[in-house]
């Protein structure tokens, strides 16, 4: 099925000239939030960022990725597990290991005797350390939307299965609609529409967006990765406005199916409870995160090593993620940016992710200004 | 996090619940466990070494008609 259609150039020059025939029709700044990393790093790559700019539409981002949403604290647990446990594998996904705490991360970590950190591409790839090493207590270190959530839940689901008794989870599991509500509800910064995840929504499907339209009238799409996808979603949240009709319009339809995976939200519904989670930059949000019910408690990280739970604390001096993640501040607009906050040496996770919309800016968009 | 991207299943296990998918020409291994009846030749999105969705081959075709749509009326 691949097509260069999705980035055909008069496909795209067509879109947007839609999209600014759209816009020129309409009153007031278009500002539309996208929901999701993926889109973030689509959007500046493709240089839409600026294309959409001109066409009258501003794209600003949004809490869409994990490894920066994830507060300081769940880091730092992850930092003491390592550097205070004898014996101990530490599996995460390679950009977690970057995130700068007060108590350093864990890529600069000095691990117990006999224990590491190990980068791994998937969860299962964990859960085979734990086979294979059994004198070792591994755990993964997990932060996901939606999309990943049931990846990791499965594979605790087979070291549950296969009594494989040294494996865990460290959880940061988060849903994307609440921080939706919360943002909406704040007031803090006006959102004209939303252009919602991909695949989280192949996950979730098009109804817990519904609220946004119907309890705060913004219009919303759901929309896949390619150029061509993007702007079709932005098309649909124009035309939305045009017609003063909000709803959540699905452009992704050839992988989003209107109910989700609903295969997938029975892995959520047997092993997670949804509880009150702590965000970086927004706070703690009702039902807004995911972890083990306790019957679970033997591959949940947090009750086999009786960490703390996660509380607020400060980000580095002078990091302004919290705020990029709200999408009140534009990253040039951080003073650290480009100087003493870079890809190499990040003050912040919105630096350090390749999803981060700090190390998207950087890498795109900085020789422009 | 999300950068799952089509790939073809060139490979399924007897259970129907893991697998191989073809990875821009790489054989990778894919569980299968969150999509009923999956066959070989499907187009799936692959997550996490999870594949969370299948591609709607009649969608798609929708899909890349209304962009013909769009590229036949530009005018150059």
């Amino acid at each position: 099925m691949p097509t260069n259609l999705y980035r055909d150039r008069r496909v795209i020059t067509g879109l947007l000239g839609e999209i600014s025939s759209l816009a020129k029709g309409l009153s007031g700044p278009i500002r539309l939030m996208e929901v999701c990393g993926t889109h973030t790093m689509s959007i500046h790559r493709h240089g839409l960022k600026g294309l959409l700019s001109e066409a009258g539409v501003e794209m600003i981002s949004g809490p869409g990725c994990p490894v920066c949403i994830t507060p300081d604290s769940f880091h730092e647990a992850a930092i003491r597990l390592v550097t205070e446990r004898e014996n101990f594998v530490l599996a995460t996904f390679g950009d977690m290991t970057r995130v700068p705490t007060r108590n350093g991360s864990l890529q600069s970590a000095v691990p117990a005797p006999g224990s590491m950190v190990k980068i791994v591409y998937s969860p299962e790839e964990g859960l085979a350390i734990a086979r294979r090493e059994r004198s070792k207590d591994v755990v993964f270190f997990g932060a996901g939307f939606e999309t990943t959530i049931p990846a990791i839940v499965l594979t605790a689901g087979e070291a549950l299965e296969e009594h494989i008794s040294n494996f865990a989870v460290l959880t940061a599991f988060w849903i994307i609609p609440p921080p939706l509500r919360a943002i909406l509800s704040s007031g803090e910064i006006k959102i004209t529409g939303f252009l919602y995840p991909g695949h989280v929504s192949a996950i979730i499907g098009t109804a817990p967006y519904e609220f946004v339209a119907r309890e705060f009238g913004r219009p919303g799409a759901i929309a896949g990765f390619e150029p061509g996808d993007i702007l079709l979603g932005v098309r649909s949240v124009l035309r939305q406005l045009r017609d003063g009709r909000p709803e959540t319009a699905n452009e992704y339809a050839r992988v989003v199916r209107p109910e989700g995976n609903p295969a997938a939200r029975a892995v959520f519904e047997k092993f997670l409870e949804p509880y009150d989670a702590l965000w970086r930059g927004l706070g703690r949000i009702p039902r807004s995160g995911l972890r083990f019910k306790p019957a679970f408690a033997e591959v949940d990280a947090g009750l086999k090593y009786v960490l703390p739970p996660a509380e607020g604390v400060e980000d580095s001096p002078g990091c302004r993620c919290g705020e990029v993640l709200r999408g009140v501040l534009a990253p040039p607009d951080c003073k650290l940016f480009g100087r003493a906050c870079t890809p190499d040496s990040p003050h912040g996770p919105c630096m350090v992710s390749f999803e981060g919309a700090c190390y998207v800016h950087h890498k795109y968009e900085r020789r422009k200004t | 996090m999300c950068l799952a991207i089509p790939v073809q299943v060139v490979e399924v296990d007897s259970a129907g619940r893991s697998g191989h998918v073809d990875y821009l020409g790489t054989k990778i291994q894919a569980n299968f466990a969150l999509l009923e009846g999956v066959h070989q030749g499907d187009w799936v999105i692959v997550h996490a070494g999870f594949a969370i969705s299948r591609l709607d081959e009649e969608e798609a075709q929708e899909t890349l008609a209304l962009l013909r749509e769009v590229r036949s009326l530009d005018p150059q």
